[in-house]
């Protein structure tokens, strides 16, 4: 097993993939730039595709405030979900050394369960009404 | 001498805050807090805090701007007329940062600056208590020591989503 | 011998582990190329055509038997579609926003070639996993934050278009991958708990998860979790019968109509990378990784490496087919659809799991 203690040095190789990661896709981009043929600007090229019609209305539409409610239910479950990672780590640990952790956690999970049964209840994703 | 890795992260950070306060552009703030928010999770790392570093691209730069980038995106915001006020910001950015340091200089004890820039104390290192880096060492205080303040996390989270369930379902009318 | 390569398998050194990073990447993108290929073959040969079988070189088709098996199979299509991409026309629209239409690929790409540091592939004769970055502590939850930047991609590609159905691609692909990063990540918590007996420190390292796995794989512990997790990997791969962001039928061509050349290129090989990806991960954690039941290759000394790659290989050639497979036997849901399956089926299932977890290791201890 690692060590409890953890040096930066093991991470290096994802500082490296990063850089990696960003810049094949640029050197990519690039070559396919030099060697692609030249591009030449129409007035078709240069409005949206809209399957051939004439483009109608406003680019950026509004949207229906279902995506806000999405994104904000998501952040609040991923938090949760986020607290309960160290307890998968440590869960069993205590439960071999016997220190009291079941309670807390049905408590903990019960909040959560709560709130997803309301959320659910509520009907707050219902798409189509 | 600082470690070049760090001024250079510190760098981006910085240089992306200044993006992410200077620009005209929603979406381009956006990105800049993007970059900011992995440049400090990158400052994490550095700091052996993997685990706090990994929270805070999965929770800051994954989740939260997502919902930022929404609201700008859906909004359609435009970006306000006119030239950008050079002088002003640089200016107050410079007055900012002048008081901030004379602040620190009055105020931070001595010798405290050093030893932050100093490799980890012994004591510290040698109490595996307080200074862990496996995500495992996370659990263990998290669901002992500050059990409590866990439960009112969540506790919190679940009124913030009643909030949200609240506001954005409008009351029933009577059909 | 044998020390040299090891060395080159597991040197700390920075151009070592950069060359790896290089052969990793190339080889990523060449599977992505032939999963192309895969799906192209294996559709034909479910709607009774033939697919690619054209496509050849001078040199190679004059070799006799060899050839025409290399033009009849297609093999050299995904190198004919790469050079096709490099010499197109690359043209970026007047009405776009130009520094985020060019920028939205590589976000798009970059993700999902940084998260390979973290797969182990195999396992050295000594024990250590052949990885990038074997030693991570924080490995899969490192995975799950840094392809989940990948929605930047997909978001900005979309907005920078100025254009409505790119735009709605994007807003839809979003709010969908949001949503099934949830159960995705509430589905793996079982397995980290299992991983996590008393004594193992490294619970997220998927190294780690895959010993965890010796006898008895994940899946047949863990159906339910297996299951949630499948459907998610499709979903956040942007796969039939999931792919919202792209819906040609309702939206053109989805969140990349506006692009062309290795732009829209990028985007096509970041879908592949993330498929190959999510096949790894489901490899690692539910299907035992480079193991097979009954069959001790760690024992094999350094064949036992080689065995344990060509195992995972299989698998991952297996997995690629199967998402082919879905592709072409499930209809594409509608979006209301995809939502409600989100988060009204899958995170109570997840989370249902997950408390059922909980009190059978409270009560068995």
């Amino acid at each position: 097993m690692a060590a409890e203690n953890q040096s930066l040095a093991t991470y290096l190789p994802v500082l490296v993939q990063v850089v990696l990661g960003l810049s094949i896709p640029a050197a990519i981009l690039l070559v396919s730039h030099i060697f692609g043929q030249r591009a030449k600007g129409n007035y078709i090229k240069d409005k949206a595709y809209e399957c051939g019609l004439p483009s109608e209305g406003k680019v950026h539409p509004r949207f229906a405030v279902k995506f806000h409610v999405t994104a904000m239910l998501f952040i609040l479950f991923d938090i949760e979900v986020v607290f309960l990672v160290p307890w998968a780590l440590v869960y069993r640990e205590f439960l071999a050394a016997s220190i009291a952790i079941t309670g807390a956690t049905a408590v903990f999970l019960g909040i959560l369960v709560f709130g997803l049964v309301y959320e659910l209840r509520r009907g707050a994703l219902e798409w189509e009404k | 001498m600082p470690d070049p890795l760090f001024v250079f992260i510190a760098a981006l950070t910085l240089g992306a805050c200044c993006l992410l306060v200077a620009s005209r552009n929603p979406v381009t703030s956006a990105m800049g807090m993007i970059l900011a928010l992995v440049g400090i999770a990158a400052e994490f790392f550095l700091l052996d805090a993997y685990f706090l570093g990994v929270l805070q691209v999965l929770v800051y730069a994954g989740a939260v701007m997502v919902l930022f980038l929404f609201i700008i995106m859906l909004l359609d915001v435009q970006p306000p007329g006119g030239a950008y006020p050079w002088k002003r910001a640089l200016a107050g950015g410079a007055a900012f940062l002048l008081l901030s340091a004379a602040a620190f200089a009055l105020l931070a004890p001595e010798g405290s600056l050093a030893k932050a820039a100093g490799p980890t104390p012994p004591e510290l290192a040698a109490n595996p208590e307080s200074y862990a880096t496996a995500a495992k060492a996370f659990g263990r205080s998290l669901y002992t020591k500050y059990m409590l303040p866990l439960q009112m996390a969540g506790l919190l989270l679940l009124l913030a989503l009643v909030g949200v369930v609240t506001l954005a379902k409008a009351p029933k009318s009577a059909d | 011998m044998e020390a040299l390569l090891l060395d080159l398998l597991r040197s700390p050194e920075l151009p070592y582990v950069a060359a790896r990073g290089l052969v990793l990447i190339g080889a990523v993108m060449t599977i992505a190329g032939y999963s192309v290929l895969l799906e192209r073959k294996a559709s034909a040969w479910i709607q009774g055509r033939v697919g690619p079988n054209r496509t050849t070189t001078p040199f190679l088709a004059w070799i006799p038997l060899l050839g025409s098996f290399l033009r009849l199979g297609g093999f050299i299509q995904p190198a004919a579609d790469g050079g096709k991409f490099l010499f197109k026309e690359d043209p970026i629209p007047a009405h776009v926003n130009k520094p985020y239409y060019v920028l939205a690929p590589v976000i798009a790409l970059a993700p999902a070639l940084a998260v390979l540091a973290m797969i182990p592939l195999s396992a050295l004769p000594d024990g250590t996993p052949l990885a990038l970055c074997p030693g991570a502590d924080v490995g899969v939850l490192l995975m799950f934050a840094v392809s989940s930047l990948g929605v930047y991609g997909i978001a900005l590609g979309g907005w920078a278009s100025n254009s409505k159905f790119p735009f709605l691609g994007a807003v839809r692909g979003s709010a969908q991958l949001i949503s099934y990063e949830l159960a995705m990540g509430l589905s793996v918590l079982p397995v980290f708990l299992l991983t996590s007996a008393p004594g193992v420190d490294d619970g997220l390292n998927l190294a780690t998860i895959v010993a965890g796995q010796e006898g008895m794989w994940n899946i047949v512990r863990q159906p339910l979790a297996a299951l949630v997790f499948l459907v998610c990997i499709f979903a956040e791969t942007n796969r039939h019968p999931f792919d919202m962001p792209e819906s040609e039928t309702d939206l053109v061509g989805g969140f990349h109509t506006e692009y062309g050349a290795f732009k829209f290129g990028l985007f096509f090989v970041a879908e592949y990378g993330h498929m190959v990806i999510g096949s790894s991960l489901f490899i690692l954690m539910f299907l035992g990784g480079w193991q097979l039941p009954f069959v001790e290759t760690a024992a094999w000394g350094a064949l036992g490496t080689v065995a344990g790659l060509a195992i995972f290989g299989a698998k991952l050639a297996a997995f690629l087919f199967f998402f082919v497979w879905v592709r072409w036997t499930i209809p594409r849901f509608r979006y209301d659809q995809v939502m409600r399956l989100g988060w009204n089926v899958l995170l109570p299932l997840a989370v249902a799991n997950l408390v059922l977890t909980f009190l059978v290791l409270a009560v068995a201890g």
